[in-house]
């Protein structure tokens, strides 16, 4: 791309490059600033817009932010480019597609036109598009797309949100981690999955804690699946070694580099995605896969430069993750918005802002897209701004959320959003749990016929014995 | 306070709580959270943030490290000026500002204590000064360099001073991020060698110090003691040096 300039206020900036442009237009955040890859001033991000908003989509196709040669991300998202798809805005520039969105999203069938246009695009694209969108913008378009997934529930029901439920444990002590899963089943969490960080990676823990799950969903047949968030390997030897996986979980990156800082490779989870299904556990479903991003992560790793070394900002390369997530069919991917700290993500309006973005991306691409809304006791945010973010992304239609006891992580160290609000963004919009736990729960008496979840009396339920049997 | 707590009796989730500190069982309000959990939850993110955020008193720690006879310490500060600074750029805050003060002070001790900021001044108050206690006293035999104060510091911030002092070993003392249940927890840091651009790989951390509930200063004391040892024999510290003090790692 030749240099282009643009005026605003009487200056004339420069940008050089698609890398620059794309940097330039992002809206203000600190790690951005961090790489030395934000606009110096507010004027010359309103121009990089404007240059931005005037590039033709074709630019994405005949120019690469990372270099194909470098970077197998790369390369697996112009091998999987559908140029077909893609006919239908090839004339159009970003701004244009813009409206375009906005446009279907009015129409009766925008979710099939969304769901037709998804391979057509490329990660860069989609990111391009969403600098130039308001938040508003960002949560119309998501809010009339549809993207479904199953494994034992289904996810991505319009009308609906799931939540995972996260009962971590800074010892992994199985009676402390039935304690939390008992006490979110309850407030009717779990539908997405019932997912451990387990305090190390060792097979053991991993494969103790898979089968405390696997024991729990079948003695009291809750339609659930489990996830012990340990590394690819370790799941897929447990898998070869015949533990009870349901979902294979790891997280990812939109660089090469950033993730051999995880430890994975695209061949590596490609190979893991096989094996997950080749079990065979699924339901209603088989995608197996259940990925972490996060914007910031690749500079993290110090793997965030592009094309001409100059640094790629943060919201495309998370952009780029959500194209290696396409190729795996995950149940679900989450953000994991605010937890990687003030220097990426500095306050509640940076954080907010990046989850309607990564909401967004993820999900025009067709992914199944959820949400850990949430932050670190270092950031400028609070519960306040974690209300603005869950409720935006309720009307925005996020396929699920995290969800921890008192949204209080005691392992990670960060905040989350509680069970509470769970029940609070589901009752102030109508959403529903997913329809086979929803079945579950009103069985079971926990839920009425609206799917609302009822408060039940500890001492009574059916479930008391999740927690006095787990120390055993 | 009129929100009270149910007798622990009438309180079928007492058992469940011994397993966890998570925050079960915490009853509702319609969907939402009982008033009284909602102020616990605010209490806690409050201390927590005021932890990150309130400047360091450096006089007064200057002069309780002072009254440790290791010497009278010297004040650094980072590159970072204002915390929001720190925050934003950490690169800022693993370089000094100036390393002038520390001219004229005598080089070539075996080993630099540097107790630093962090994200929790509290912490840094709370315990710093004892825990440099424990350590002066657990690295006996060991020449000490005037130990340093350093505010709106990071770990690698002791890269330099340990260079500039031309010490074998800097042992960091640094304020943790705050938790919501702990905001005053201290880690130590150990670097054999330390030179700008050591990487974290080649670092000890010894995290959690905050008496009574935490780790012992004298525990971390004696893991660390234990790690310059350990580095001396291999050569070097980080990844590939274990912590072969034992079983100590108890309060």
């Amino acid at each position: 791309m030749p240099i282009r300039k643009q005026s605003v206020a009487g200056t004339t900036y420069a940008f050089d490059g698609l890398v620059e442009v794309m940097a330039r237009a992002t809206p203000l955040r600190s790690g951005d600033q961090l790489a030395g890859c934000a606009a110096e001033t507010d004027a010359e991000r309103a121009a990089a817009a404007w240059v931005l908003a005037d590039l033709p989509l074709t630019t994405f196709l005949d120019e690469q932010v990372v270099p194909a040669e470098d970077d197998e991300v790369t390369r697996l998202i112009l091998d999987r480019h559908d140029a077909e798809a893609f006919a239908a805005v090839s004339h159009l520039t970003v701004g244009d597609l813009r409206d375009h969105l906005l446009e279907v999203a009015t129409t009766p069938d925008a979710a099939a036109t969304y769901a037709a246009l998804a391979p057509g695009l490329t990660p860069e694209m989609v990111a391009a598009v969403s600098k130039i969108m308001r938040n508003q913008d960002l949560v119309l378009v998501a809010g009339a797309a549809e993207v479904r997934a199953g494994f034992r529930t289904t996810i991505g029901l319009p009308g609906r949100i799931a939540t995972r439920l996260q009962p971590n444990h800074p010892t992994d002590d199985a009676a402390g981690i039935a304690a939390a899963t008992l006490d979110g089943l309850l407030m009717g969490c779990g539908d997405a999955v019932i997912g451990i960080n387990p305090a190390t990676d060792s097979p053991r823990t991993t494969s103790d804690l898979l089968r405390l799950l696997d024991d729990m969903r079948q003695r009291y047949e809750i339609p659930m699946q489990s996830c012990v968030l340990s590394h690819v390997t370790t799941t897929v030897d447990l898998i070869e070694q015949g533990a009870p996986v349901d979902l294979v979980f790891q997280s990812i990156a939109g660089t090469e580099g950033a993730n051999r800082g995880f430890g994975v490779t695209v061949p590596m989870l490609l190979e893991a995605n096989e094996a997950g299904r080749s079990l065979g556990r699924g339901t209603v479903g088989d995608n197996v896969f259940y990925l972490e991003t996060g914007q910031g992560s690749a500079l993290s790793a110090d793997a965030h430069l592009g094309t001409g070394g100059k640094p790629v900002d943060q919201q495309t390369l998370e952009t780029r993750a959500y194209g290696l997530a396409r190729a795996l069919e995950p149940l679900l991917i989450n953000t994991v918005v605010g937890f990687i700290g003030p220097e990426y993500l500095y306050d509640g309006k940076q954080i907010i802002r990046a989850g309607l973005e990564d909401h967004f991306c993820g999900k025009l691409l067709g992914l199944p897209m959820g949400v850990d809304v949430c932050y670190t006791n270092h950031a400028e945010a609070d519960s306040d701004d974690m209300d603005v973010l869950l409720t935006l992304l309720g009307v925005a239609g996020a396929a699920f959320v995290i969800a921890v006891p008192g949204a209080d992580d005691v392992m990670l160290g960060y905040q989350s959003l509680s069970f509470h609000d769970a029940l609070y963004v589901r009752q102030a919009l109508g959403l529903r749990p997913a329809p086979e736990f929803e079945a579950w729960l009103a069985g079971l008496g926990m839920a009425d016929a609206d799917g609302r979840v009822l408060a039940v009396d500890l001492a009574a339920s059916p479930l008391l014995g999740i927690a006095s049997g787990a120390g055993s | 306070m009129s929100a009270s707590e149910p007798a622990a009796t009438r309180d079928p989730w007492a058992a469940l709580r011994r397993t966890t500190q998570a925050r079960i069982g915490l009853g509702r309000a319609g969907n939402s959270l009982p008033t009284r959990r909602v102020l616990e939850f605010a209490t806690a993110h409050a201390a927590a943030r005021d932890a990150v955020h309130e400047p360091l008193d450096v006089d007064r720690v200057a002069a309780e490290v002072a009254d440790l006879g290791l010497g009278e310490p010297v004040l650094l500060t980072s590159r970072a000026e204002t915390r929001g600074d720190y925050l934003r750029r950490p690169d800022w805050g693993r370089r000094p500002g100036s390393l002038e003060p520390l001219e004229g002070v005598e080089k070539g001790a075996d080993v630099a204590l540097v107790l630093a900021d962090g994200l929790s001044s509290r912490a840094v108050t709370d315990h710093g000064a004892a825990l440099l206690g424990a350590l002066a006293e657990a690295l006996e035999g060991r020449s000490l360099a005037r130990p340093v104060v350093a505010t709106q510091a990071r770990v690698a911030l002791g890269d330099h001073v340990g260079e500039a002092l031309g010490v074998r070993f800097v042992l960091v003392v640094i304020g943790e991020r705050p938790g919501l249940s702990v905001a005053d927890s201290l880690g130590v840091y150990l670097t054999m060698h330390p030179r700008p651009g050591r990487a974290d790989s080649e670092r000890n951390c010894i995290s959690n110090v905050h008496p009574p509930d935490g780790l012992s200063y004298a525990a971390a004391a004696r893991v660390a003691a234990a790690l310059v040892v350990g580095a001396d024999e291999l050569g070097r510290s980080g990844v590939d040096l274990k912590d072969t003090s034992g079983s100590e790692l108890t309060a």
